[in-house]
């Protein structure tokens, strides 16, 4: 019976693909883009604020409304630049931890320090947000009890506190393939820089940055997106604090056309990210 | 008069954890000669060719280059550049930015870079190459580009870890060629680790032979060859028949040992059987079982000879190398 079925699998390569794919596609087309695609066209719907209703019929006041607010500019310049504060505090962060880990530790530290930096993707987003709150409650926070005696205060709910949080929260996606990527890259190359007469930081501007730059891509990936479609962050440690992800998260339930037509905003955002990443050549090297 | 010394390494010795790499190595370096370490994997020419580079630094022993004490400074605080066993070319860079980045570093403007780099790219025959990418060049082109990026630098001392070792053959014995006349083109103290004994024989003014950690024996090839003053250089350096004899262990080259059908005698001689009969173009190795219940090769046959013809295999008494047992 298995034998008749690979036999007759291996003479029909297409029927093959078929039995491969069938499934991750199916996925992919009716789950992903076909809840896309029904998010896409519901922000061209409108609502009827009587009835609160959705009305079905094409119409661009939700694009008209979203563009001449200021006070959704305000929030997209703010999301944006949450997003790049975050991206490059992890940047900065995680260079230094992938270097150490891939080229300076010894094998036993660096199976550690490769489980301490997952770790905390195993415990739940909002457990590590709210020990967050409690770090920088003002007053009564670890932050000010700890800090406060040498001068050091909490910043407060806040923009700060968000990019704080949100730095803490996808630092490991940052390492990870930074890390990856430092493993890759041969030691005779520093080596030879060296010997060429390289100091440690023209090497590392001119060979390990350029070398690793599409595994800083790659994890710019997470940090940027995950940080331009946060909400949950902002609520908890963000005071007054509003970001895309808040605004469709509170026009969800009382207006759903709308909250589609701002989702767009972060979707095109990511686009034109991807765009530019693609043009750069760096996913090329990947 | 004596030539100037070059690179003088005193005393160095380093380890890795408990493994005693290099064991208080003493050498003196001749400015302009052609210098080999050579030894098998493990026995530490390697790591004395990557303390004289800077990468490594000697646990004990002071390194001088140039009569100067280098021990502790950095790579790039050092008069000498390496070429590395797998190029380590830079990948994003094309041919003669790669060649220009020393020259780069230490500031030097951009018009004679591209003249010093072109140059030197011409002296390792890939005029024409300067704007691929390394990926795009085949393994002896890569390694000539890692020569240039080298030698463009003028150091005093050229450090060459096995960089023929990935070659195949016919690149390999080219490149031995080429690299032995660049290195009497230009002047420059060559340094030269390999575990390929052939290569070390063809390229080197001396040797220097390798095995756990310190120097067996340092010498002109001939003499590497022709005199081996230990049981591991004669072996190691060469073909050589071992041989149990009158309660001793005598080695002796295939080609110093006489196989004929009729008896004689050069000095000392066994008798035996041919069991075998290896051609190899230039040479042919008959593998000879004697009765003392050894066996050993030998290159030349007085008589044609056939599988299974009782024969006498002797030799001169001048050629045996005795090893303490």
């Amino acid at each position: 019976m298995i034998d008749q079925i690979s036999d007759s699998l291996h003479k029909r390569p297409r029927l093959r693909l078929t039995a491969l794919l069938s499934a991750p596609l199916l996925w992919l087309v009716v789950a992903y883009l076909g809840a896309l695609a029904t998010l896409l066209i519901s922000a061209f719907f409108t609502i009827d604020s009587f009835t609160g209703n959705i009305v079905q019929q094409f119409t661009l006041t939700n694009f008209a409304d979203m563009f001449t607010d200021a006070a959704y500019r305000n929030v997209v310049l703010r999301t944006l630049g949450i997003a790049i504060a975050v991206t490059l505090m992890c940047t900065v962060l995680a260079i230094p931890m992938a270097f150490y880990m891939a080229k300076v530790a010894k094998p036993r530290t660096r199976k550690l320090l490769v489980a301490l930096v997952l770790t905390p993707l195993w415990a739940s987003y909002l457990v590590k947000i709210y020990s967050w709150r409690s770090m920088l409650e003002p007053r009564t926070g670890v932050v000010d009890w700890l800090l406060g005696p040498i001068g050091i205060h909490s910043p407060g709910f806040g923009i700060t506190a968000v990019i704080i949080g949100l730095t803490y929260l996808w630092l490991p996606y940052m390492i990870l393939p930074l890390f990856a990527g430092m493993e890759r890259l041969p030691n005779n190359l520093l080596d030879a820089s060296g010997d060429l007469g390289a100091h440690n930081w023209y090497t590392f501007r001119k060979v390990i940055f350029p070398l690793l730059f599409p595994s800083l891509v790659a994890g710019s990936m997470f940090t940027f997106s995950l940080s331009l479609g946060d909400y949950i962050t902002t609520q908890i440690i963000g005071g007054k604090l509003q970001m895309l992800g808040s605004v469709v998260y509170q026009n969800f339930s009382i207006n759903l056309p709308f909250a589609a037509t701002i989702s767009f905003i972060p979707v095109t955002i990511m686009g034109i990210y991807l765009y530019l990443v693609r043009r750069s050549g760096a996913l090329e090297n990947m | 008069m004596p030539k100037p010394v070059i690179v003088s390494l005193k005393s160095i010795s380093r380890s890795f954890g408990s493994v005693r790499a290099v064991d208080n190595v003493s050498l003196e370096i001749f400015a302009g000669e052609f210098i080999t370490l050579l030894g098998p994997s493990g026995s530490g020419k390697t790591t004395v060719l990557r303390m004289i580079a800077g990468f490594e630094k000697p646990d004990s022993g002071s390194i001088f280059i140039s009569d100067k004490d280098v021990s502790q400074l950095a790579p790039y605080d050092r008069d000498v550049n390496t070429v590395f066993q797998d190029y380590a070319l830079f990948p994003h860079m094309d041919v003669v930015t790669n060649i220009e980045y020393g020259l780069r570093v230490k500031g030097i403007e951009k018009s004679e870079r591209r003249t010093r780099a072109l140059h030197a790219l011409e002296q390792v025959r890939l005029s024409g190459f300067e704007n691929r990418k390394p990926s795009q060049l085949s393994g002896g082109q890569r390694q000539r580009v890692a020569l240039a990026r080298a030698l463009v630098n003028r150091p005093s001392v050229l450090l060459l870890d096995e960089p023929l070792g990935a070659l195949d053959l016919k690149l390999r014995e080219q490149m031995q060629f080429e690299l032995k006349e660049l290195q009497r083109a230009v002047g420059i103290t060559f340094i030269f680790v390999t575990h390929d004994q052939e290569e070390a024989l063809t390229m080197s003014d001396r040797i220097a032979v390798f095995n756990q950690g310190k120097i067996e024996q340092l010498g002109t090839p001939a003499e590497i060859y022709s005199a081996p003053q230990t049981a591991f250089v004669s072996e190691f350096v060469g073909q050589i028949n071992k041989m149990d004899m009158d309660g001793a262990r005598i080695n002796v080259r295939p080609e110093h040992i006489t196989t004929s059908k009729n008896a004689h005698n050069l000095g000392r001689s066994v008798n035996g059987v041919v069991r075998d009969i290896i051609f190899a173009g230039a040479i042919t190795r008959y593998l000879i079982d004697t009765d003392k219940g050894f066996s050993l090769i030998s290159t030349k046959a007085l008589d044609a000879l056939n599988v299974g013809d009782p024969v006498t295999a002797s030799w001169e008494r001048e050629r045996e190398f005795h090893v303490q047992k």
